[in-house]
């Protein structure tokens, strides 16, 4: 790859896993928290650990709230992780009153029939029609919120903890994942790979129909 | 469905990976990048390395073991020993671990756990309890690998560390560690039963059919050291026998 892959700095996210999982599929890296980095077109990271409320305060000090939406909404290549997919939301219970980029509609909630949270550990993924981002496989989950419905306009893969949440969604360029990929073995890097890859098609023929 | 985890346990002194009988008597097991590369290929589900070292040099050493085992590893690894500020569980997560384990530090001072989780997140901090056996069927904690007692009971230790914001417990019996004789069932039966996180066996495994009681008794991931380091058994055997019980467990490591 020529052209580093982007990873947002959302806070304190421990992002050296993220880092080292795009080493091993041969690509650079570089850190930003640069409006100019998320408006242009390359492939980019949302990743985030930690609260809701915190990384919404960080990216709106970094003025990348609008170009994030707007990068998701024209469906430009971004791999969302973990917090990151929650924050494509319009809020959570997480830190109510705290609005999220409202890129998919709907609102991130705490896992309420689940036997033990947070969620830590290997779940098994099931795409849902359409979904075309990886096959069904086993991913490692580190959370303690959730969506529970799949968002209108989204072909999503799901998992069951107490009932079925997202466990993935895709749109254009976009995927956005509830689990960490970068720490799910070779079925996540093969995900990640496919991401990268289709980034790069995105990158040559223009943005993809949604 | 969530699968159950199994762990692979590093202890790590100086670079390099070493086991004892109830925390004495350590023997050399290795290079820690090597092993964990190896059980990773054969289907451990995450990685714990415990840093044994007792100097600043040793502690040195241990950020670049983890900076190193994430270079070779795409499963996640929880990392603890001497940790005891956000600044010491900073320089772990930036070198690579994903989540930190607090022991002796959080014992002293428990708002340790608060600030690692208000910074980082509850998914990210791990209590690390050894317990031992004491009079009428009581769980005494102990600090400092075991070398010193405390007034705590394990299970309250293990629900107040909750409160306060740890996502995890790593329970060891001091009693059974090393010792290959099956993890200590009661102690995870009480302190499993009160919290909520999940919980992590540790101390005693031998077979599959210990681990498979461990799951009976509430833990949520099982670890195990030296029947892996040794030879006895392997990841991807354990698993097989855990499967063929009943326990559902993540099989597909090889097959892609």
């Amino acid at each position: 790859m020529d052209e580093p892959v982007l990873i947002v700095r959302t806070g304190t996210a421990n992002l050296a896993s993220v880092e080292a999982a795009l080493r091993r599929i041969g690509a650079a890296t570089r850190l930003t928290q640069d409006p100019r980095d998320v408006e242009r077109g390359g492939p980019l990271v949302l990743p985030g650990v930690g609260a809701f409320g915190a990384a919404m305060e960080t990216l709106a000090r970094c003025g990348l709230v609008e170009p994030l939406r707007r990068r998701v909404e024209r469906g430009l290549p971004t791999l969302a992780i973990c917090l990151g997919l929650q924050l494509l939301f319009e809020s959570s219970e997480e830190s109510p009153g705290v609005a999220g980029l409202g890129a998919a509609p709907g609102v991130v909630r705490r896992f309420n029939a689940a036997p033990r949270v947070p969620q830590l550990g290997w779940n098994r993924v099931e795409p849902g029609a359409d979904f075309s981002a990886a096959p069904a496989g086993y991913a490692y989950y580190a959370n303690s919120f959730r969506v529970a419905e799949p968002p209108a306009g989204w072909r999503t893969a799901t998992s069951d903890y107490g009932g079925r949440f997202v466990g993935a969604m895709e749109r254009g360029g976009v995927l956005a994942c509830q689990f960490h990929p970068e720490l799910s073995g070779p079925w996540g890097l093969t995900l990640m790979r496919s991401w990268l890859a289709r980034s790069a098609a995105v990158a040559r023929e223009g943005v993809a129909p949604c | 469905m969530l699968t159950t985890r199994v762990i692979p346990c590093l202890d790590v002194r100086d670079g390099r990976v070493v086991k004892g009988v109830r925390f004495q008597n350590l023997r050399d097991s290795g290079d820690p990048v090597e092993r964990a590369a190896a059980y990773e290929a054969d289907g451990a589900d995450e990685i714990v390395m415990l840093d044994v070292s007792a100097t600043p040099e040793g502690r040195r050493t241990a950020a670049e073991t983890v900076r190193r085992l994430r270079g070779a590893l795409s499963i996640p690894l929880t990392v603890g020993g001497g940790v005891s500020s956000v600044e010491d569980a900073s320089r772990l997560l930036d070198a690579g671990a994903d989540k930190v384990a607090v022991n002796t530090a959080a014992v002293r001072r428990p708002g340790l756990i608060s600030e690692l989780a208000g910074t980082f997140g509850a998914q990210c901090v791990v209590l690390a309890i050894d317990a031992g056996a004491g009079p009428g069927g009581s769980f005494p904690v102990f600090v400092r690998s075991g070398g010193e007692g405390t007034s705590l009971d394990a299970r309250d230790w293990a629900l107040r560390g909750q409160e306060l914001g740890a996502g995890e417990v790593l329970l060891t019996s001091m009693r059974a560690d090393g010792t290959q004789r099956g993890y200590d069932l009661e102690l995870l039966r009480a302190v499993a039963g009160a919290v909520g996180v999940p919980v992590i066996a540790s101390g005693g495994a031998s077979t599959a059919a210990d681990m498979v009681s461990a799951v009976s008794a509430g833990a949520d991931a099982v670890l195990a050291a030296s029947i892996l380091h040794d030879g006895l058994t392997t990841v991807r055997a354990l698993k097989a026998e855990l499967s063929r019980a009943g326990v559902r467990v993540r099989m597909e490591a090889g097959a892609c």
